[in-house]
């Protein structure tokens, strides 16, 4: 039993095999390494698809409440909640009502309002932005999305810009 | 003709260099690493390690056919933890949206299910296996006892693992498991208690089976099975005692890569198998558990508890002056501990005699699981 399984290894020198015998083994080869590939691949396809996060039906927020009037002091600002991502409402010190998205365009840090400064400024890599959103200093690449604010009656409603 | 067979031959040389500067790179590999690590005497033992050749070697398969969905069990359990999440409130919908929403989810759900199911079976196929052709005898008795505390620790993983999708039949079923330990006296209620994080199966109790069925099992089964399989490749195969005393020559085979390519086979086979399986027959999920719901109709655990869970219903309220389940939970646990210490109570098999009075109990323990299951599904 032995000796035969060691023959059916590969042991044997291939010198001996007809042509015949040669491409008897060629096809079995073959049969033998697609069924393996093709297993494997059966394999690996369902896990790789798995794996895959499914699309999930993310909330298109337009519009939200971000705060309400006499929340804020003047030269302030305070983060809120746009969707899934975070807003930040800013009250200049002229009393002007300024909100933008609070994802900083560098490495997606939340940013915040510096009153010492009277700027935007994210404490991850030292970025600034301006009141208008505009990056003016440090690594931010691109400036903050602004989004549109307006008073009703109490309220203070921050919606996207309709581009 | 001739200028053709020439291009064929530059081709063919072509490809014997390449193979062979392939072989001397894998060469170097092998000896940068040998030279670090010593284990060429394991890698002499291995390369001339044999299995025996006899009737009752188709036996010998059960234990890597068992390893096989061991490893399926923790490729597919460790694939399920990207999207569940185990809290009251989100096990269910986790579950439900692995199955509904996320590619193949259904499928690598299925195929965890019933690997684990397939797995206690082989498990069970292999115990008996062994046991009757007593290959747990002297010197082999603590490869039995790690074998014997897996299997016990393979129910625990199906019975944590059943609660976690959080359904109605496996809230009931763990209610009712549970409360069967309360019965065990003196330490039962605290156990009880234990296992389900308060008085009652809650969110917490799911928390609990959660950590049991990916932490502390893993880890204990892991740390078993490794000494195992450390103790058959060490020992070789056990020869049962009929072949050994009426064979003068056995025949062997090498272990590699002969019967390693065989077991290969039979892997091919079971993954084939389990496959088709869990497409054709996808796993369900059921209602989400209520906890103020009435209990449904059929609650029953899987069917490996099904031959204890039948017999504590059929035992009189009252036996004697004990209660009756009582009485039926010390008789497994005593028939648990028996069977843990087989080697050591059936010495007569380590004199390389042959006990009947094993196979006879062997046999009626078949007859006694197969009866009380069918029972139980009628």
């Amino acid at each position: 039993m032995d000796t035969r399984g060691k023959k059916s290894m590969g042991t044997t020198p291939k010198e001996g095999l007809s042509e015949n015998q040669k491409l008897r083994r060629r096809l079995v080869n073959f049969f033998l390494g697609g069924g393996i590939l093709t297993t494997f691949g059966s394999v690996i396809f369902p896990i790789v698809n798995y794996l895959i996060p499914p699309k999930v039906k993310q909330e298109t927020t337009t519009s939200v409440i971000a705060g309400r009037v006499g929340e804020l002091k003047p030269n302030s600002g305070k983060i809120f909640r746009f969707g899934s991502k975070p807003g930040i409402l800013i009250l200049t010190e002229q009393g002007e009502y300024r909100a933008f998205s609070a994802v900083c365009t560098h490495l997606d840090c939340t940013v915040q309002y510096r009153p010492d400064l009277k700027h935007i400024w994210c404490a991850c890599h030292n970025g600034h932005y301006d009141l208008t959103g505009k990056n003016i200093a440090g690594p931010p690449p691109r400036p903050l999305e602004a989004y549109e604010v307006d008073i009703r009656g109490e309220e203070i409603v921050v919606s996207k810009k309709l581009s | 003709m001739v200028e053709r067979d020439k291009t064929l031959q530059k081709d063919r040389t072509g490809q014997g260099t390449a193979k062979s500067a392939l072989a001397n790179q894998a060469g170097r590999t092998a000896n940068w690493l040998l030279e670090r690590y010593h284990v060429q005497g394991i890698l002499d033992f291995m390369s001339h390690k044999t299995v025996p050749m006899h009737r009752h070697t188709i036996w010998y398969y059960l234990g890597g056919m068992t390893l096989f969905f061991f490893i399926v069990q923790i490729i597919t359990g460790m694939l399920l933890l990207f999207y569940y999440k185990p809290t009251a409130e989100t096990a269910f919908e986790s579950v439900q949206f692995l199955m509904t929403k996320v590619r193949f989810g259904w499928l690598i759900r299925s195929i965890h299910s019933w690997s684990a199911n397939l797995l206690i079976a082989t498990a069970f196929i292999h115990l008996f296996s062994v046991f009757f052709l007593r290959a747990y005898r002297k010197p082999r008795e603590l490869t039995w006892v790690s074998g014997v505390l897996m299997l016990f620790l393979a129910m625990g993983f199906g019975f944590s693992g059943y609660l976690l999708p959080w359904n109605e039949l496996a809230y009931f079923a763990t209610k009712v498991g549970t409360e069967i330990v309360r019965d065990v006296p003196l330490i039962g209620h605290t156990i009880m208690k234990l296992l389900r994080g308060g008085e009652d199966v809650t969110g917490a109790t799911l928390n609990r089976f959660f950590a049991i069925h990916v932490a502390i099992l893993p880890a204990t089964f892991f740390l078993l099975l490794g000494f195992h399989l450390f103790a058959v490749q060490l020992q070789g195969m056990s020869i049962p005692i009929s072949v050994e005393k009426s064979q003068k020559k056995i025949k062997l085979m090498p272990f590699f890569p002969n019967f390693l390519m065989r077991d290969l086979l039979g892997w091919t086979v079971a993954l084939g198998c389990l496959a088709a399986i869990a497409a054709l027959f996808p796993w369900e999920l059921g209602k989400k558990a209520d906890p103020f719901a009435p209990t449904p109709m059929g609650i029953r655990p899987e069917w490996y508890f099904l031959f204890m869970f039948q017999t504590l219903k059929i035992l009189p309220a009252k036996i004697w002056f004990l209660e009756g389940e009582l009485l039926g939970i010390l008789g497994f646990g005593l028939i648990g501990i028996l069977v843990i210490f087989v080697p050591f109570i059936d010495k007569a098999s380590s004199r390389g005699e042959l006990n009947r009075w094993g196979t006879i109990f062997g046999l009626i323990a078949i007859g006694y699981i197969l009866l009380m299951t069918g029972v139980a599904y009628m």
